[in-house]
């Protein structure tokens, strides 16, 4: 292998890596403060991606508006998700809540199948997406520079919201005490609104990007990227947004460097992200930054 | 300024609170003392809006709160400091505080107020970078007391404040509830353990026992009491 391919397999991880990263935020961050996989994650993710589709051919709006109105829509989803099936369970048994989850994701699915149908259908990708660059023999296509660069401007506007805002201090602190936080006037669950409306809008660029990536839609594209996600949030430390980008990042990187190195295992792509699961699972359950969740100091 | 009448609070099957009647008036420290499990913190986690599952009326200057959420009586002007400090230990001192104001919006009165407590526990000034986990025993009580006083309350109710305590320090927690009540002229509703610390400060004391009010008047008074005596003040 040369130098160029490695740099391409370098970029092309980065650009896998941030996808995955931006979907576990979303996972590690509802994780956090209510201690609940939302199955109907990967479900806001695909969502995201149709919509921008159906804005572009069904209302003909212009690239920039249909994406900035599929985010905020599907922001508003996961906010409307939170509200009509995990918030009146809150006192529940966590177990109630997680169930709710699997059905949510079920039914946003057979949502899709129903508006969107079920046959796989092709993005149209504007011409210059098409055009790989070309520099110093190595190949790639925008996308590949553009996903990681908007990825990171998202996180750093992730981690204003979370470390320099009233809101952020207030997800900080229910994330460790959602009583004492609600005693000191935390309106916790506008507080928990926000963090399911940032963590969908999150996935739902994610899916955009995806969309663009790999040009296919279809109402189950969300599954295997939320599965992947899911998993790079608790390998990375479930509940540490850091952890979810370093997660990603190595899942990025691990799919597509063995296919790289290991042409012959490129059938298996999909089992490396459960192989490392259970691997992290078994070494250092908490993942790696994260921290044993206790309910009470 | 502060009346409870005749509250009910239900776990699940059991009776915790049956009918317990209560006032505290403005400027007044009123102590809530007896056994484990004899109610007092439920009565303050009920006047505060956890407890959603009870009978009977909290007013509060006139106006009834008994629906009220936690947000919105603290809003109203009544904060609670909850058993074991509860401080948030990933958070730095000056985050703790900060987060005791997350109801008010008047930016300037909320950095006054922090000066002001930070006049008021100046260790905390000293740490106030320190995330609240490292802070001694001590130092996290003068926080939980601290934060709570950031929302600008005008009643302040603190579960258990020297629980878990050296006894020098209890001193010193006891000295503090007397300046907040004294110097700032707030209202003070003390549930303790510690009877007789409790009762020496308090202008008007209740005696609970299994979720009823069996005894109750000034500090003074109950001290000595011989049945307070015998039961609390190992007499």
């Amino acid at each position: 292998m040369n130098l160029a391919t490695f740099i391409q397999h370098f970029l092309n991880s980065l650009t896998l890596g941030s996808l995955y990263a931006l979907i576990a935020i979303g996972y590690t961050m509802v994780y956090g403060i209510l201690r609940l996989i939302n199955f109907a994650h990967s479900e806001i993710f695909m969502l995201g991606a149709y919509l921008v589709f159906w804005g572009i051919t069904l209302f003909h709006l212009p690239w920039p508006l249909a994406i900035v109105a599929s985010i905020i829509l599907v922001a508003g989803m996961g906010i409307m998700v939170d509200r009509i099936a995990y918030r009146p369970l809150r006192d529940a048994p966590r177990i109630s809540a997680l169930i709710s989850a699997i059905g949510v994701s079920f039914f946003l699915q057979n949502v899709a199948i129903v508006f969107f149908q079920a046959i796989p259908r092709e993005v149209y990708r504007p011409e210059w997406l098409e055009n790989p660059i070309i520099f110093h023999g190595v190949r790639v296509l925008p996308l590949t520079l553009f996903v990681p660069v908007l990825s990171l401007l998202l996180m750093l506007g992730l981690v204003y919201v979370v470390y320099h805002t009233k809101a952020g201090l207030g997800m900080r602190a229910i994330s460790k005490d959602i009583e004492t936080s609600y005693l000191m006037g935390v309106s916790v669950n506008q507080v928990i609104a926000l963090t399911f409306g940032i963590g969908s809008a999150l996935a739902a660029a994610s899916g955009i990007m995806w969309a663009l990536r790999y040009p296919q839609l279809q109402p189950i594209m969300g599954t295997i990227p939320g599965f992947k996600a899911f998993i790079a949030a608790v390998f990375g430390g479930i509940g540490s947004i850091q952890g979810a980008v370093i997660g990603g990042l190595t899942l990025g990187f691990i799919e597509i460097m063995t296919v790289a190195f290991f042409p012959d295992l490129a059938g298996y792509r999909d089992a490396f992200a459960f192989i490392l699961l259970i691997a992290i699972l078994l070494v250092k359950p908490t993942g790696l930054l994260g921290v044993k969740m206790e309910d009470k100091v | 300024m502060l009346e409870v009448s005749d509250l009910h609070v239900y776990y699940g099957g059991i009776h915790a609170l049956k009918g317990i009647s209560l006032e505290a008036a403005r400027g007044q420290i009123v102590t809530l003392i007896g056994a484990n499990g004899a109610g007092k913190s439920s009565t303050l986690r009920a006047i505060s809006g956890l407890i959603k599952n009870k009978k009977g009326t909290i007013t509060y200057k006139g106006q009834d709160i008994t629906a009220m959420d936690p947000v919105e009586v603290v809003k109203s002007g009544i904060v609670m400091s909850p058993e074991g400090r509860r401080i948030f230990p990933h958070l730095s001192v000056e985050e703790n505080l900060y987060l005791g104001a997350y109801s008010r919006s008047d930016k300037d009165g909320i950095e006054r107020d922090k000066e002001w407590v930070f006049d008021l526990f100046p260790r905390l000034r000293e740490r106030k970078n320190q995330k609240g986990g490292t802070l001694s025993g001590g130092e996290q009580q003068m926080l939980a007391v601290a934060r709570a006083l950031m929302s600008a309350p005008d009643v302040i109710m603190l579960d258990e404040p020297s629980l878990g305590l050296a006894p020098l320090l209890v001193n010193d927690v006891f000295k503090i509830i007397g300046l907040i009540n004294e110097e700032q002229g707030k209202t003070v509703v003390l549930v303790e353990q510690n009877a007789f610390a409790a009762l020496k400060i308090a202008h008007y004391a209740y005696v609970l026992e299994t979720g009823s009010i069996v005894l109750q008047g000034t500090g003074e008074e109950l001290i000595n009491d011989k049945r307070i005596i015998e039961a609390y003040l190992g007499g």
